[in-house]
């Protein structure tokens, strides 16, 4: 057992139904205990869905306990597959699931006995893989299950596509930023003249995965979801795996000189460095921003930085190589793969941290006193508390971090948010220290808000108790409402009992 | 927080007791807390693991209690989770022993010098306020204000209320002595109704639950009839609140409300809306004690045949899917549920409103009626606000569900 009061990566299960609600026409069924479904409440709330999520629980309750799943699993498969017709039912196991230890495998091959749709189980373990984990073993299963059966169909399609073309792997839903990104990728292909032939499993229908082979390489921009994926189509296919994040101006360019390298390997004959140089000096501003003054000024400040390893290594070199801001340390939540993260960015920091527990991140950031930190919403708590203000790079993330405007990380527009971000996290922290310097902003003392000024009435002891329990921002408004109240029915003290009915009868 | 399971633990590899106590030691360090509630979840059940058995002996062990609730998905639903620690802490509660006396002279000295300065008289009237009626003991958790707000609401017709549970603090929990009367607050506390009837002997007032002022009033005046208690200034209370009401019940008056049900105030908020004037289809409820419930399932039959409305159907443990089906069918004007179902419901231009937050906000006694409605007609008030844009339906085909 483990204490754990935050958890950074969410369970095994989160991730498998991220790369099926991903997909177009694909049902997830989740072998699990009554409220595991809180997965629809997340997509639903945090992506702001107009459809309802294509996830549905076949219930583990006491019967199942007591019986085994039975009919159960194998009827809800069929129910769904004909009440919604989707081309794929992916079957999700659950931590209460795994250890049950039915034949899930069973149910799914008697369930495609009589499901018109394909249906698969997910090859997760709950005990042994986390969300990102997951989420990237499924998008492989699903690749390969298609790939596999088109083969034996015998129409898989031959060839490369005519012009050179791109497969855009690793865009889910519930990513960070990751609707962003994608048409920012999708921009960028296209600046570079590189037809996008298929993006996964994000808005993707099961049925053009076959297609997936006919592209003359694929762009795994996350390094946590979609490489298995790309290996996969690299070892079968010979497709190269092109695995570089283009986040930050240098990344970017260099992720741009490994596609330049690999579709002139197939033939192509582009060279991007007119395009590099251009994006980089005039539609980037970010390159400019770091000969500013304003950035200047950033010279050598202390910041922190952790995340998942995508954001918190990409992060950590464009702070530390193109803004010349002093990285104490950076860390990741990505245990499993802290070697890569580690090889990333220890030239770029004093120390490298790897760690899933929030606890003893929060200490290391104690510890040093950046001027700011970069990091999930985890850290941003950290930073309130200790008044350090903090830069939000990498899930878990809420609501505020799925903005409605166009915000991508990635690319040459993003290299400009990022910018954006670091600057805006740091110059209010400097604003903080002048304003402790001459003591805030006003430095009058309020005596009196509005009519409570004049106040003749006296508020008895739980009456003050009770002011005291209403939150802050209304608190005033409850205060004068109470009073003015009281004042016109000619009250003079003010109890318990005057404030209720002053509630009642304004609706204060 | 979670004891997080690890492999090793499911496989029993690991000592349960060990690794409970670990952590326990590890929390007792950190932060010092007067009790530690361990919450079973499906897992626990699953492998079995002992916890009512182990926490006695871990409690003696590292001397902090340990209340065990087993508030699993396997069996309950939502605000469940509480019926099942509140009944675990019915089992904690203090009978008056012996040490309770002496506490309470204690306290009464406090109080004492406390009241220094005070008339004499003045203490005999605080006391004399209250009729002499056998100890009441209210249960179910509430924010601080609706708990002395419904206090007080039982002061003015001379009741007293000896003791909440749960109460502030774990250490200030209520003597429960056999014979006392005990009524619950809220409906989704039958377990914990079940453990102070059979296990602590208490008599359980069966009343309908203070939401909403018909409610409210109907609770009071059951409470004074079990005392022998002339309710006083209730009805003039009742009329006073549903004037003040009319404003927003002008908004929903026979208007159509359906419940998804997941939380079990159902029941309480539909009679309510109906005595507002909505008419009410389908009332979906995750579990229905109808002996819990009985006086409040009453007040809604009453309730609906003095507004001339059909009663609603009842639906327990409703299939989520063919409901939306029938909300389809049925377009209702409001319907209250998850929030799994509440965007894309509204993209399909059909109100709703977020079940939860009514489980959050302060919907008790008199005083909170119109935080009810408040959050009930938001989204009609919303959508009165936008209602020349013209985009209701935001989703581009006709869905199939």
């Amino acid at each position: 057992m483990k204490l754990a009061y935050w958890m950074y990566a969410g369970p095994a299960h989160i991730g498998t139904l991220r790369i099926a609600s991903s997909f177009k026409n694909v049902h997830a069924i989740m072998h699990a205990p009554l409220g595991d479904d809180y997965f629809n409440v997340m997509r639903s709330m945090l992506e702001r869905e107009r459809d309802f999520t294509p996830v549905t629980a076949s219930i583990v309750d006491r019967h199942v306990l007591a019986r085994g799943s039975q009919e159960k699993v194998v009827d809800n498969i069929t129910r769904k597959d004909a009440e919604e017709n989707p081309d794929l039912i992916v079957l999700t196991p659950t931590c209460t699931s795994s250890i049950l230890q039915e034949d899930l495998q069973n149910f799914v091959d008697r369930a495609q006995l009589e499901a018109k749709g394909d249906v698969l189980l997910a090859d997760v373990n709950h005990y042994r893989a986390n969300e990102l984990q997951a989420a990237d073993r499924t998008l492989h299963q699903i690749v390969q299950y298609y790939i596999e059966k088109a083969r034996k169909q015998g129409n898989l399609p031959e060839g490369k596509t005519e012009k050179p073309s791109v497969n855009i792997i690793g865009i889910s839903t519930l990513g960070f930023h990751n609707q962003h990104d994608c048409t920012e990728l999708k921009r960028l292909m296209g600046d570079l003249g590189i037809e996008v032939n298929e993006v996964i499993p994000e808005g993707a229908s099961v049925k053009n995965l076959k297609n997936l082979p006919r592209a003359w390489f694929n762009l795994v921009p996350y390094r946590e979801i979609g490489l298995l994926a790309g290996r996969y189509l690299e070892a079968e296919f010979g497709m190269p795996c092109v695995d570089i994040t283009p986040m930050g101006v240098v990344e970017t360019a260099r992720c741009i000189r490994k596609i330049q390298q690999v579709i002139n390997a197939q033939g192509a004959d582009v060279d991007y460095e007119e395009f590099i140089n251009e994006q980089t000096l005039y539609v980037s501003q970010a390159a400019w921003f770091s000969r500013s003054i304003d950035c200047q000024n950033l010279t050598g400040k202390k910041a922190v930085v952790f995340g998942d390893n995508t954001h918190a290594a990409a992060m950590t070199k464009i702070l530390a190589r193109e803004m010349g801001i002093h990285v104490v340390w950076a860390g990741t939540y990505c245990k499993y793969d802290a070697d890569w993260f580690r090889e990333q960015v220890s030239e770029y920091c004093d120390e490298v941290i790897v760690s899933e527990d929030n606890g003893a991140i929060g200490d290391a950031i104690a510890r040093v006193e950046p001027a700011a930190i970069f990091g999930t919403q985890m850290e941003h708590h950290v930073g309130k508390r200790l008044d350090i203000p903090c830069g939000v790079i990498a899930a878990p993330i809420h609501i505020q971090n799925f903005p409605l405007g166009y915000k991508p990380f990635m690319g040459y527009e993003g290299t400009n948010q990022i910018a954006d971000l670091v600057y805006n996290s740091f110059t209010l922290g400097m604003e903080d220290h002048l304003l402790e310097i001459f003591g805030g902003h006003d430095t009058k003392e309020v005596i009196h808000k509005g009519i409570s000024a004049d106040s003749d009435l006296s508020w008895n002891k739980e009456a003050q108790a009770e002011l005291n329990k209403v939150p802050g921002f209304v608190r005033g408004k409850v205060k004068r409402n109470t009073e003015k109240f009281a004042r016109d029915r000619g009250f003079s003290e003010i109890t318990l009992e005057v404030m209720y009915a002053a509630k009642e009868a304004v609706g204060a | 927080a979670m004891a997080e399971l690890e492999e090793g633990d499911i496989s029993a590899q690991l000592n349960d007791y060990e690794e409970l106590k670990r952590l326990c030691l590890q929390i007792k360090r950190d932060r010092n807390p007067s009790v530690i509630v361990f919450i079973g979840t499906c897992t626990t059940e699953i492998i079995k693991m002992d916890l009512e058995g182990l926490a006695p002996k871990l409690e003696a062990e590292i001397g902090i209690p340990i209340v065990t609730a087993r508030a699993n998905g396997l069996d309950y639903a939502f605000t469940q989770g509480e019926d099942t620690v509140l009944a675990a802490m019915a089992h904690k509660c203090p009978d008056k022993a012996p040490v309770m006396e002496a506490e309470k002279e204690e306290r009464n000295a406090i109080s004492k010098l406390l009241n220094f300065g005070r008339k004499k008289e003045d203490v005999a009237a605080e006391q004399s306020e209250y009729v002499d009626h056998t100890p009441l003991v209210l249960f179910g958790s509430l924010p601080d204000p609706v708990v002395t707000n419904l206090t007080l609401e039982l002061k003015k017709q001379g009741i007293k209320v000896s003791g909440w549970l749960p109460s502030k603090r774990y250490t200030e929990l209520p003597v429960l002595e056999e014979g006392y009367y005990v009524s619950g607050v809220n409906p989704f506390l039958s377990r914990t109704a079940t453990t102070l009837m059979r296990r602590r002997k208490c008599k359980l007032i069966g009343a309908p639950f203070p939401i909403g002022p018909d409610g409210t009033r109907a609770w009071i005046e059951k409470i004074c009839s079990v005392f022998g208690i002339e309710p006083k200034g209730l009805e003039e209370r009742e009329a006073q609140i549903w004037e003040n009401l009319e404003d927003y019940i002008k908004l929903i008056r026979g208007k159509s409300v359906f419940f998804m049900g997941d939380n079990l105030l159902e029941i309480s908020l539909a009679r309510f809306l109906i005595r507002c004037g909505m008419t009410c289809p389908e009332i979906g409820i995750p579990y229905m004690d109808k002996r819990y419930q009985a006086a409040e399932l009453a007040l809604l039959e009453k309730t609906c045949k003095q507004m001339g409305v059909p009663t609603p159907r009842i639906v327990e443990k409703p299939d989520n899917y063919n409901q939306i089906q029938r909300i389809n069918d049925l377009k209702p004007d409001l319907v209250i549920t998850g929030m799994a179902h509440a965007n894309p419901l509204e993209a399909r231009g059909i109100n709703t409103k977020w079940s939860v937050e009514f489980t959050f906000a302060q919907i008790h006694g008199f005083t909170n009626a119109r935080d009810i409605l408040e959050l009930a007609t938001r989204p009609l008030r919303r959508n009165n606000n936008l209602k020349e844009l013209g985009w209701e339906k935001l989703v581009k085909e006709e869905a199939k569900i």
